[in-house]
């Protein structure tokens, strides 16, 4: 149960540091001017952040799958990822963005929202098709939401942030985002954890999991904070960054005894990993502008996501 | 530790699928629950695991309604095995048999091998659930309630889509645990097997009881052309009875 974790520690100890010198510029402390500066100020919160985001994304994933016993569920479904992007287009569409705090603040709010909305609808009864079709109507409303706001956008500069932003990115992040992102992905993970027993009495059915003694609406609760914590704050530092919670599980599953609760580390392990490696891909691709991130995850996840439809489809036929 | 079921009446949506339903059942014995489709055999049972919550009436362990016990504490004591046998991801045996453990809070390896052993799960133990066959999965998901340790065991048609080798296998465990002195409600189908392996027997018709006591009473063909419309004649010896219609 525990063989994939120090293998993907010894991953992240060497992808770690060689992240913090790859970019446009490669870092070589005899010759780089101001190495020290662009090291601590720019490339550390950088990576910590891509590692950060990546684990909350990747253990979101790995618990909705296992809520759901769907290998094609992904946080997104929930809709406090596109909550969080509405609370972060509104900061746009305002003007607000130019204080450091205030874009990820409003797209903390968005977030909260959209876990309250759910836990509204859904948290009564505690059951999981009308959890799943609660996310998917508040994931379609913020969605169409954050397009109406491009659209209605006060001047083009504003659209053109908003739909950059809504991109994901890790560029230009600092300390202040990892002070922001760190304790709420830790607390987030930590309530995946608290459900994780809850997540394995699921493998047996919704019946078979409440006759061994688990509350449906609290795991339920357990879960809309953990995954609203850990997306919510990805989203509000880095944007909307697809596919890290839905690939990662898969790739993680196989080396595990396949319960949820042995995937949940692993899969915040490994998602750190994809995240680092994919920011390091962004910053290295010699393109004229640095790659985004989400459209980078979404390159690699959209084939991957493909891949397993046909596979499950073969399982099938 | 009898349970006894007063007045229990279950409404799902707009109908009563369960009306003034009045039961005593015996630990150390089986009882088998019969009745033709929509009488409400599954709701009962799902009453009695405490997993559905009465509109009037109760369910009570040694006078002590469960409705009032902590879910954890009422999982120790019941053990409820659904119809639909579904395991979410590909789990070996071991953990899925170990899940059992979970109303105690631990992973204790002594009552999860006992299980294990007891229904000849060895072999397959690190074996994936998928390359279990129909017989060998019915076996594990047994194995994974008598890991509990229950002092009752509910099944919901444990013995449906299984050959008659591993129907006799799964109710000679259900003897041996109830012959350790925990009580075994089954929802059964097939009434030759009722009356040939329970000790009691409730017929269900329209969600109330139309019979209830020893197999041989409750399952008399009178019973069976009022309840199923069918006019049948028992034959064979005690234990060994087989149902023929006219």
């Amino acid at each position: 149960m525990t063989r994939p974790i120090p293998i993907l520690l010894i991953m992240i100890a060497i992808a770690f540091p060689l992240s913090l010198l790859a970019g446009r510029v490669w870092i070589d402390f005899e010759t780089t001017p101001n190495a020290a500066v662009i090291l601590a100020e720019l490339r550390l919160p950088r990576s910590l952040l891509a590692l950060i985001i990546g684990s909350g994304l990747g253990a979101a994933g790995a618990a909705m799958q296992g809520y759901l016993r769907n290998p094609l569920a992904d946080p997104g479904l929930f809709g406090v990822a596109p909550g969080a992007a509405l609370g972060a287009a509104a900061s746009l569409w305002f003007g607000y963005a130019a204080s450091a705090w205030l874009l990820p603040l409003f797209a903390l709010i968005g977030a909260a929202g959209a876990m309250a909305l759910l836990a509204l609808i859904a948290g009564r009864t505690g059951g999981i098709a009308l959890f799943t079709l609660a996310g998917m109507m508040i994931a379609s409303l913020a969605g169409a939401l954050t397009s109406l706001a491009i659209s209605l956008a006060p001047n083009a500069f504003a659209m053109s942030e908003i739909v950059t932003w809504l991109m994901g990115a890790l560029t230009d992040r600092s300390w202040a985002d990892v002070q922001l992102a760190a304790p709420l992905t830790l607390l987030g993970i930590a309530c995946l954890m608290v459900a994780r027993k809850g997540l394995d009495g699921l493998i047996l059915g919704d019946a078979a999991a409440r006759s061994l003694g688990i509350n449906p609406r609290v795991l339920q609760a357990w879960l809309i904070a953990g995954v609203g914590l850990t997306v919510g704050s990805g989203v509000a530092v880095a944007g909307i960054v697809g596919f890290v919670g839905l690939i990662v599980p898969h790739l993680v599953r196989p080396f595990t005894d396949k319960r949820p609760s042995s995937l949940i580390i692993p899969s915040a392990l490994a998602g750190g990993l994809l995240v680092l490696i994919a920011d390091v891909a962004c910053r290295v691709l010699p393109l004229v502008t640095e790659l985004r991130l989400g459209i980078a995850l979404s390159l690699i996840g959209a084939p991957f996501f493909l891949w397993l439809l046909l596979r499950m489809r073969r399982g099938l036929a | 530790m009898t349970m006894e079921v007063q007045s229990l009446t279950v409404r799902l949506g707009n109908q009563a699928v369960l009306q003034g339903v009045d039961a005593e059942l015996q630990p150390g014995s089986i009882t088998a629950i019969c009745g033709p489709n929509g009488a409400g055999k599954s709701t009962l049972l799902s009453a009695l695991a405490g997993l559905i919550d009465a509109e009037n009436g109760k369910v009570s362990l040694d006078g002590e309604s469960i409705s009032e016990f902590h879910p954890q504490h009422r999982a120790r004591k019941i053990g409820y095995l659904p119809q639909l046998g579904e395991v979410a991801w590909d789990v070996a045996v071991r953990s899925l048999v170990a899940l059992g453990r979970m109303p105690h809070g631990d992973s204790d390896s002594v009552p999860v091998e006992k299980a294990i052993a007891a229904l000849g799960l060895q072999e397959f133990a690190s074996r994936p659930m998928s390359q279990l066959s129909g017989g060998e999965k019915a076996r594990a998901l047994l194995a994974r309630v008598l890991a509990g340790q229950p002092d009752w065991i509910l099944a919901d048609e444990p013995l449906a889509a299984l050959d008659l080798a591993h129907q006799l296998s799964i109710l000679r465990h259900l003897r041996n645990a109830a012959d350790r002195g925990a009580g075994v409600v089954l929802v059964l189908h097939d009434l030759a097997l009722a009356m040939n392996h329970a000790d009691h027997v409730l017929v269900l018709e329209q969600g109330t009881i139309v019979a209830n006591g020893a197999a041989a009473d409750a399952l008399s063909e009178d019973t069976i052309a009022k309840v199923w419309g069918v006019e049948t004649q028992w034959l064979g010896q005690d234990g060994a009875k087989a149902l023929v219609a006219k």
